[in-house]
């Protein structure tokens, strides 16, 4: 057992949990975070997908203890103080690039760090960035739009 | 202006993308607190009698409550004696567990059947506890020879069932007489796979439990929380004593159909302890115990003019059904009915057998036996067309039933409504630009190029609502503020129904979108309903709402009319406003709910259900242009053009939404899934590193061509979209590629279409 | 899902994570980015009773320029090793590959060194290392060592590392020529590990420049250009396939991925341009001296094939740079 206190969203979160406890999991059981959801066992699905510092990881594959005095966004972090939704929420939104919405936190998130590394990225590119998300119910069309979409208004 | 036919955003959206859905692990019901948590142990071997179970390392665990296995399961009412299937009687083909001496237990008995077979369950304090204690449980088997694959079952050296000698378990004769093939001037015969995936939903399966002392209340990743009701009694309540919600669901496709075993096993769990319970499976869990899909094996022989008209088509088809029979021959009787596809042949013979085999059942997977009739007849046909030295899509167009032909009864009984055959596969042509296709294609090919491009079509017809007469439930109400609600049966895992029924009841009643609220999936709210699957939902849920919202209206009339001291048939409703009021004076009104206030009880409700006497034939044609490295044998999915008809389109964004999801699940298949064995029955793709789920990346968007052929059987006009997309997309991908080496002499390919059996389609044509 | 228990220590140094790993013994593991070990914790094939994570210690990760080398640190991660400027201009077949490990969220968190560490016979960069003759710098309770990449991978999952061991730098040579490379990665799918895999190096580390030569038949080198990550070759314009050399050949460096139990050198094929061999001469022998497997994705027989093939479109591309 260990003492771990990660920023979530901006709240300090600090518990003790055994060592072994990954990332998504002191997200969804200590810090009562639901949104990001656990797909698989093998780092394969994406569906935990978070932010670390910013950039987008597998919470997955993260143990709790290595997020230890860092700054992780979900899902539930992204809207504005005013509860308005990102841009590329708004885009998924307007869009239709979820139906289930069990995969898209995952997504979003992907995409989120996606466009901060590149912010007007390509169909092609924004496909290969998304290599680590599986999404069962889109056939990605409309996620890859509303990539794109996100982008294109931030260029505005 | 009506809103049906526009584009709407969802209704279901905002919570999704701020919040998360709340699927069964993220609920936090007050009755959930403290659960326990259930680890199933499973069979680590395709074949064995158990011999031993020995519990007793894990219970010393701390944090373990409990370890379940067969011997605890004392207040589990038996089931009925398991009587004989008699093998002459006609086949039950129903999606219906076959039972008899083929009847699959709950947690195993004395044998298992497959890897992933649950033999035991454990109960712990906490999530982490659960897997340390669950490796400390210790099975001692006995191996018995596994039957791995459809071969090895027929051949019925080994069978799964040891009560019995054989491992066909139904079988419906073809009455195959080849004299139909006489005066053929081209037969082609041959094999053809339809290999076994994952139905793959995101979220898994998820079960949680809590027992008052007098009601079970179950929460449940599910298709059909009625069904689901129904199938829990088994544990010896009756349906009053049993609460099913279904919370918002990660995904379907067929394989969250009711209930399956765990899900009983955890609600007995939580009967049996006292104790509340809950159970997430793992993915690994997923890909080896989940139901999974297609498993047939086709023989084709079909036969026609030098100019191109089909005289005759055979297909026998053998359905691997996994270990046990849950859904009986239904997913071959529905491949069967559709044998013939969109084509008028004089003569078509088709039948079925269903094997057992060691390996994880089998059931509805996205089209469920559709696809597998449409995926052979597609490429039957093309096999035949390039027999014959003729262009696909002119042998198509020769062979179509014809749109005026309908309503059409094929050979094989399947009652199609309406069609338009031609109409969609000319559409997709001239969106793909055929012509100039063919011509950089033979371009390619007379320059020897490396990459040659693949042109593959699909044209096909689909079942939908194939349970019509069984129908769907909604209950419309109107509140004395104004709002509404609406109850429906359809439970939706992803199709966007709260924003297509509100849609429905904006359009008859003027109640603007934001004040209707739709529920699903909740049994106390809801006790009668069907659910989602079949493609069944807007038809007969749609129309069940859309009736319901006309009875309301026709009450509201009735008292807006003594509201207004007026006779019903001076009143209206003005559907952009909402407001009532006398005809030719519209300055005075009364708002909905000023109407619903002098109702008795403050409310305007109406119950439904609305049945079709038939089900219905969505229908399309696809093309798919691919290149071929054939040098690799590496497929690139380069376009992907469609024309998807299923009636008039209520809502442009959901149908096309469904098609995309469904273009992506057809090609996978056609392109690098497949559930695969090794010799013993160990599967070998039982994680998403091993299992090749299809990415963003190896897709390219596709291009939806619109095509609007309504129905004449309910009264939106609609028919099912949800599976098509898949039952086209699979044939047209898998043409794609064989056409692209047609001209070095190759005529199939089994897929997937991996690399390596790509190539050594081409090895072989070569003569290497 | 979970891994087995265990006990977790954060080290801050390298000093620190030596000594750690003495009291803690053989059953403790280094944890860097995770991205290898902890995937394996959670199926359970790893159950280390202890995890030193190394993850925090900063001074372990930079890319350097040395004069003649590039040093990078071992806990640097792909992220880092793909977006890298140096690496762009100095290294660029490194920067590539690494922006082809795993996906996007992998490469945020794994580490240059782990992955090496790690040793996976699928693994993209040690055979890029491999093709790169890097020197791997070890740091253990006696001090430093240098092996050089010929020497570090023994076996799958099996390196020169020992107990209580840390690599901690590892030293790729500057190529003469650094646009003279190619990666060729064979997968099913775009996020799937290599089927077979072939990095290429001309002119490596040794700052030769190129010696233009005549060739047999007068042939001029091909351009021709890949899209990253993939095996799409444009047919070489005016050229009957294996009439091609790669002009100016200085001690090609082929090495393959999962074509053996480690990355490989096509010894065979650097043998024959060594000796003046067309390239599709030299890359039918690409298979000879090595061990491919059979498994779900492949057999043996196509993995050979694969290699005779990817190895030609290396050569191809890289001597059309």
């Amino acid at each position: 057992m260990s003492k771990v206190s990660v920023a979530v969203n901006g709240k300090e979160i600090t518990a003790d949990v055994e060592d072994r406890t990954l990332l998504v999991h002191f997200l969804r059981d200590v810090a009562d975070l639901t949104a990001t959801n656990i797909g698989c066992e093998t780092t394969s699905c994406g569906a935990c997908t978070v932010l670390l510092d910013g950039e987008s990881v597998k919470s997955c594959t993260v143990l709790a203890l290595q997020a230890d005095g860092r700054q992780v966004t979900t899902l539930e972090g992204l809207a504005g103080p005013d509860g308005s939704m990102s841009p590329v929420q708004r885009a998924f939104h307007r869009n239709h690039g979820l139906q289930c919405g069990y995969c898209t936190p995952g997504f979003v998130m992907a995409i989120t760090s996606l466009l901060a590394e590149n912010p007007q990225p390509t169909e092609a590119e924004v496909r290969a960035g998304l290599e680590g998300n599986i999404c069962r119910c889109t056939g990605y069309h409309n996620i890859v739009k509303a990539a794109l979409a996100a982008a294109s208004e931030a260029a505005q | 202006m009506s809103i049906l036919g526009t584009r709407v955003i969802r209704t279901e959206d905002p919570k999704l993308l701020t919040s998360g859905g709340v699927y069964v692990d993220d609920l936090r019901e007050p009755e959930l607190e403290g659960a326990a948590r259930v680890t199933f142990v499973r069979s680590t071997v395709a074949h064995a009698r158990i011999t031993g179970i020995d519990t007793s390392e894990a219970l010393a665990q701390p944090g373990v409550i409990a370890v379940l296995t067969v011997a605890d399961m004392t207040d589990f009412p038996p089931p009925p004696p398991a009587e004989p299937v008699d093998p002459d009687a006609p086949p039950v083909e129903g999606p219906m567990p076959l039972g008899g001496q083929w009847s699959e237990p709950l947690l195993a008995v004395d044998e298992v059947r497959f890897v992933g077979e649950p033999i035991a369950m454990v109960l712990t304090d906490t999530r982490q506890a659960g897997e340390d204690a669950a490796e400390l449980v210790s099975i001692d088997y006995e191996p018995l020879p596994p039957v791995v694959g459809i071969t090895e079952a027929l051949a019925g050296q080994a069978t799964v069932f040891s009560g019995t000698d054989t491992n066909v378990c139904q079988a419906r004769s073809g009455n195959f007489d080849d004299s139909v093939f006489d005066g053929c001037d081209i037969v082609v015969e041959g094999d053809i796979s339809n290999q076994r995936v994952a139905c793959l939903p995101m979220e898994g399966r998820a079960v949680a439990a809590s027992w008052s002392g007098d009601k079970l209340t179950v929460w449940v990743s599910t298709q059909n929380a009625q069904l689901g009701r129904l199938i829990l009694t088994a544990i010896g309540l009756p349906p009053e004593a049993i609460r099913v919600v279904a919370p918002d669901v990660g995904g379907g496709f067929g394989a969250k159909i009711g209930v399956d075993r765990e899900a009983i096993l955890v609600a007995w769990a939580a009967k049996h302890t006292g104790r509340a319970v809950r159970w997430v499976e793992s993915r690994g869990e997923n890909l080896t115990a989940m139901t999974q899909g297609r498993g047939q094996r086709h023989h084709i022989k079909i036969g026609g003019t030098r100019d191109g008209h089909i005289q005759a088509y055979q297909l026998d088809v053998v359905q691997d059904t996994g270990a046990y029979a849950r859904m009986s021959g239904f997913l071959p009787s529905l491949t069967v009915l559709m044998a013939p596809g969109v084509y008028d042949i004089p003569a078509v013979q088709a039948g079925y057998k269903v094997v057992v085999t060691n390996a994880t059942p089998v059931a509805a997977y996205r089209g469920a036996g559709r696809p597998e009739a449409a995926a052979t007849i597609e490429r039957a046909v093309d096999w035949f067309a390039a027999e014959a030295g003729l262009d696909p899509a002119e042998v198509r167009k020769v062979n179509f039933i014809r749109k005026a032909q309908f309503p059409f009864i094929t050979k094989t009984g399947a009652p199609y409504d309406t069609g338009d055959y031609e109409s969609a596969l000319d559409k997709v042509l001239q969106a793909a630009g055929y012509q100039e296709l063919r011509a950089e294609q033979a371009r390619r090919r007379e320059a020897g190029d490396v990459r040659q491009l693949g042109i593959g079509l699909a044209s096909y017809v689909e079942i939908t609502a194939a349970d019509a007469g069984a129908g769907e439930t909604a209950k419309v109400e109107v509140h004395d503020d104004g709002t509404a609600t609406v109850y429906t049966g359809s439970s939706a895992h992803g199709q966007g129904h709260h924003t297509a029924y509100a849609m429905l009841v904006t359009d008859e009643l003027g109640i603007p979108m934001d004040k209707i609220e739709v529920i699903h999936g909740d049994t106390d709210l809801i006790p009668d309903g069907v659910g989602t699957y079949a493609s069944r939902s807007l038809q007969l849920g749609g129309s069940a709402v859309h009736k319901a919202a006309i009875e309301v209206k026709q009450e509201a009339a009735q008292k807006a009319a003594e509201l207004f001291e007026a006779a019903s048939s001076d009143v209206v409703l003005d559907t952009e406003s909402g407001l009532w009021h006398i005809a030719g004076d519209p300055d005075k009104s009364l708002t909905w709910g000023q109407v619903a206030a002098a109702a008795a009880g403050g409310l305007i409700v109406a119950n439904v259900r609305f049945t079709a006497d038939r089900p219905t034939f969505p229908f399309g044609s696809q093309l798919s242009l691919v290149e071929v490295d054939t040098e690799t044998g590496k497929v690139t999915l380069l376009r992907h053009v469609t024309a998807d008809d299923a009636g008039p389109v209520l809502n442009p964004v959901l149908f096309e939404g469904q098609r995309h999801g469904g273009i992506a699940q057809g090609a996978a298949q056609a392109l690098c899934e497949e559930v695969l064995y090794d010799p013993d029955g160990n599967p070998l793709t039982s994680s998403l590193a091993d299992y090749a789920a299809i990415t963003a990346a190896e897709l390219p968007s596709f291009e939806l061509v619109t095509s609007e052929t309504a129905t004449n059987v309910n009264p939106l006009g609609v028919k099912g979209i949800g599976e098509a997309g898949t039952i086209g997309a699979t044939p047209a991908v898998h043409n794609a590629v064989i056409d692209a080496l047609a001209h070095l002499g190759v005529r199939h390919i089994d897929m997937p279409t991996t690399p390596e059996h790509v190539w050594a389609a081409i090895q072989a044509a070569s003569g290497k | 899902m979970i891994p087995a228990s265990f006990t977790y220590h954060r080290a801050s140094s390298v000093d620190e994570a030596l000594s750690m790993a003495a009291q803690l013994g053989e059953d403790a593991k280094f944890l860097a980015g995770g991205h290898s070990l902890l995937p394996m914790m959670k199926l359970r094939f790893a159950v280390p009773t202890d995890l030193i994570d190394v993850g925090r210690i900063t001074e372990l990760s930079y890319i350097r320029d040395e004069g003649t080398y590039l040093a990078i640190g071992a806990l640097t991660r792909h992220h880092e090793v793909t977006t890298s400027p140096l690496l762009a201009t100095q290294v660029p077949l490194l920067a590539h590959a690494a922006g082809q490990v795993g996906d996007p969220q992998i490469r945020h968190r794994g580490t240059i060194g782990g992955s090496v560490a790690h040793a996976d016979a699928a693994s993209d960069l040690p055979a890029v290392l491999l093709a790169l003759d890097a020197t791997f710098v070890i740091q253990g309770a006696d001090g430093a060592r240098s092996v050089p990449v010929g020497e570090f991978f023994k076996s799958i999952f099996e390196t020169a590392l020992q107990p209580g061991e840390l690599l901690t730098e590892i030293q790729v040579p500057k190529p003469a020529v650094p646009s003279a490379w190619s990666f060729q990665k064979f997968t099913k799918r775009a996020i799937d590990w290599a089927i077979v895999g072939v990095a290429v190096q001309l002119s490596p580390g040794g700052a030769t420049p190129r010696t233009p030569r005549g060739t047999p038949d007068g042939e001029e080198s091909v351009s021709g250009v890949l899209s990253p990550g993939g095996a799409t070759p444009r047919t070489p314009r005016g050229t009957p396939d294996g009439e091609e050399s790669v002009s100016g050949v200085q001690g090609a460096h082929v090495a393959l991925i999962n074509m053996g139990l480690t990355p490989l050198r096509a010894s065979a094929t650097e043998a024959a341009l060594a000796s003046g061999a067309p390239v599709a001469d030299a890359a039918a022998l690409a298979a000879e001296g090595t061990s491919p497997g059979s498994d779900l994705h492949a057999s043996a027989a196509f993995r050979a094939h694969l290699a005779r093939v990817l190895v030609r479109r290396a050569l191809q591309e890289a001597g059309g740079r």
